[in-house]
């Protein structure tokens, strides 16, 4: 266990060297959110009442804590940096160090987040005290709880699916068009454009028997008080079950891809 | 030195037109050497393309109208937005981003030794050919609108159209090749030439959606709400006055000069890399 501490300690000081970048990154991702956010206030100045059960209160404040899930969940470098390490061959190193490569880049993940959420912290904050009139704090304690259990297991559903795809790179040189196909879908089924509910009834329900809406829409949605109760705890459950599936084929992909693996270059 | 009595008289332009067809010849040959991984790409961005148009459908079963524009109209923004932005990518996005990769590898001495004007070579030396592939698509869902909304341009919008669409790209074109050159100063301005993409968002949007600072920062500043929205309220018939023409053509003239202003500012403050 120790080891994997100092690979998250030399992890956080890797990442430090970004923080410049990441700093413009945090700056530039408020950009389309000033954009959408300006959209909704038209939309609801121009007609009286809510829009599909949202009041403007909740629909402003369903993107900025999409915001601060984002931040602390998103993968952004780490599948590129892995299926580089597979083009180049440096995980051959790993195949014969008692080094397990999977947690090793867990970790790498997670002092990515640490810092990137650290340097965030002071646009996203300042941004959304310039929204403070229409950011709703969650219900009670229990719900921010529940909000924060939820976020830990988006951030490993993440962390395991992007992991998985990034390991089509044992079978094709190129893999950056299949994250991005990927990346799509997560975009706008995950509730990064608009919150899932607006949808048709029916074409929510469907979207719900996809790993989608647990990437994303379900933490946020539990802290605007969307999902309560018993639909609250049956959809943590399923959230817990899409990241023990994805943790599997995370596992099977690799061993399938180590037997194709050639160590060019290495 | 006496020039060769062989050569004959040319305009100077002549040159840099043989050398760009040299350019498209190479690009041509590069994208076809991946063949599937063209075509790839040509999906993400149809995907990309096609979900801007989902939110707007969504959007629209919930409200029947932003500001003053329509559920149509906003879709033949969309369109107008993706044609300039896939247009600007065919020519000049790859090349933008590749700037700080040239600085730090030091593989800029080689250019501003070629005997050509080394803005021009650094933002014209690859043709992403995909851009042109999406731009037809984003052309076909612009038409789609028009006839949605029982409207056919005559002759003179769509020439007036071009122009503005040429206008929107030398802004793109100009802001990001301004970002860029911060390179010199950060090796690590990667980060920043992708950043432009966000800006992306707020140029498909309704002008009507902005007000206040926001509009003023997005017209006058980064003229973002200019750049799609005036071709589209031109198709559109929506224009209130021809001053917001001038104002896109005038601004996109602006962006130029300042941009030309700041790179050669830049480059003064180039130390090599690698020597």
């Amino acid at each position: 266990m120790r080891k994997y501490w100092h690979v998250l300690n030399i992890g956080i000081q890797n990442t430090l060297v970004y923080r410049v970048n990441f700093l413009f990154r945090a700056l530039f991702g408020l950009i389309p959110l000033v954009a959408t956010i300006s959209l909704w206030r038209a939309i609801y100045a121009g007609q009286a009442g809510d829009v599909a059960g949202y009041s403007l209160a909740q629909m402003i404040s369903y993107y900025l804590v999409i915001t601060i899930v984002d931040s602390l969940t998103a993968v952004n470098e780490d599948d590129w940096q892995i299926a580089t390490d597979i083009k180049d061959g440096n995980i051959s190193q790993f195949l014969l160090k008692p080094i397990d490569y999977l947690a090793y880049r867990l970790c790498l993940f997670g002092a990515g987040r640490l810092v990137y959420t650290l340097v965030a912290l002071v646009p996203v904050a300042m941004f959304i005290f310039c929204q403070r009139r229409y950011f709703i704090l969650p219900a009670d304690g229990a719900t921010l709880a529940w909000f924060a259990a939820s976020i830990v297991l988006t951030a490993l559903l993440q962390f395991f699916l992007s992991y998985t795809m990034a390991l089509l790179a044992f079978w094709v040189l190129e893999v950056s068009t299949f994250i991005f196909i990927v990346f799509a879908f997560e975009y706008i089924a995950g509730g990064h454009l608009f919150p899932l509910d607006i949808l048709p009834a029916p074409l929510t329900k469907a979207l719900y028997f996809t790993p989608f809406p647990y990437q994303l829409f379900f933490p946020v949605s539990i802290y605007i008080g969307k999902t309560t109760g018993a639909a609250l705890q049956q959809g943590l459950v399923i959230q817990m079950l899409w990241v023990i599936a994805a943790y599997a084929l995370a596992r099977l992909v690799w061993s399938r891809g180590i037997r194709k693996y050639s160590a060019v270059g290495g | 030195m006496k020039t060769p009595a062989v050569v004959p008289r040319q305009p100077w332009f002549w040159r840099y037109v043989v050398i760009y067809g040299a350019l498209w010849k190479n690009s041509v040959v590069r994208e076809m050497g991946f063949k599937s991984n063209f075509l790839l790409w040509i999906v993400v961005e149809l995907l990309w393309f096609a979900l801007q148009l989902c939110f707007i459908g969504v959007i629209y079963q919930h409200t029947d109208h932003i500001g003053d524009w329509s559920k149509w109209q906003v879709v033949l923004l969309i369109g107008a937005s993706q044609f300039i932005q896939q247009i600007f990518q065919a020519f000049f996005l790859g090349n933008c981003t590749q700037i700080s990769e040239y600085i730090r590898t030091g593989r800029l001495d080689f250019m501003l030794l070629l005997p050509v004007n080394t803005r021009f070579i650094i933002s014209l030396r690859h043709v992403d050919l995909g851009g042109f592939v999406n731009g037809v698509s984003a052309f076909a869902v612009m038409a789609y609108a028009l006839r949605q909304l029982h409207l056919l341009p005559t002759v003179v919008h769509v020439l007036g159209f071009l122009l503005l669409v040429a206008a929107g790209v030398l802004i793109h074109y100009s802001l990001m090749f301004l970002l860029a050159s911060a390179s010199f100063w950060t090796v690590r301005a990667q980060g920043i030439v992708w950043g432009y993409y966000s800006l992306f968002n707020i140029a498909r949007l309704p002008d009507a959606a902005f007000r206040g600072f926001f509009k003023v920062f997005f017209t006058f500043a980064v003229p973002m709400l200019l750049v799609a929205n005036v071709p589209a309220k031109l198709l559109a018939d929506k224009l209130r006055s021809p001053l917001e023409l001038l104002l896109l053509l005038g601004m996109s003239v602006v962006c130029l000069l300042v941009s030309e202003a700041g790179w050669r500012f830049s480059l003064r403050h180039y130390t090599s890399a690698s020597s």
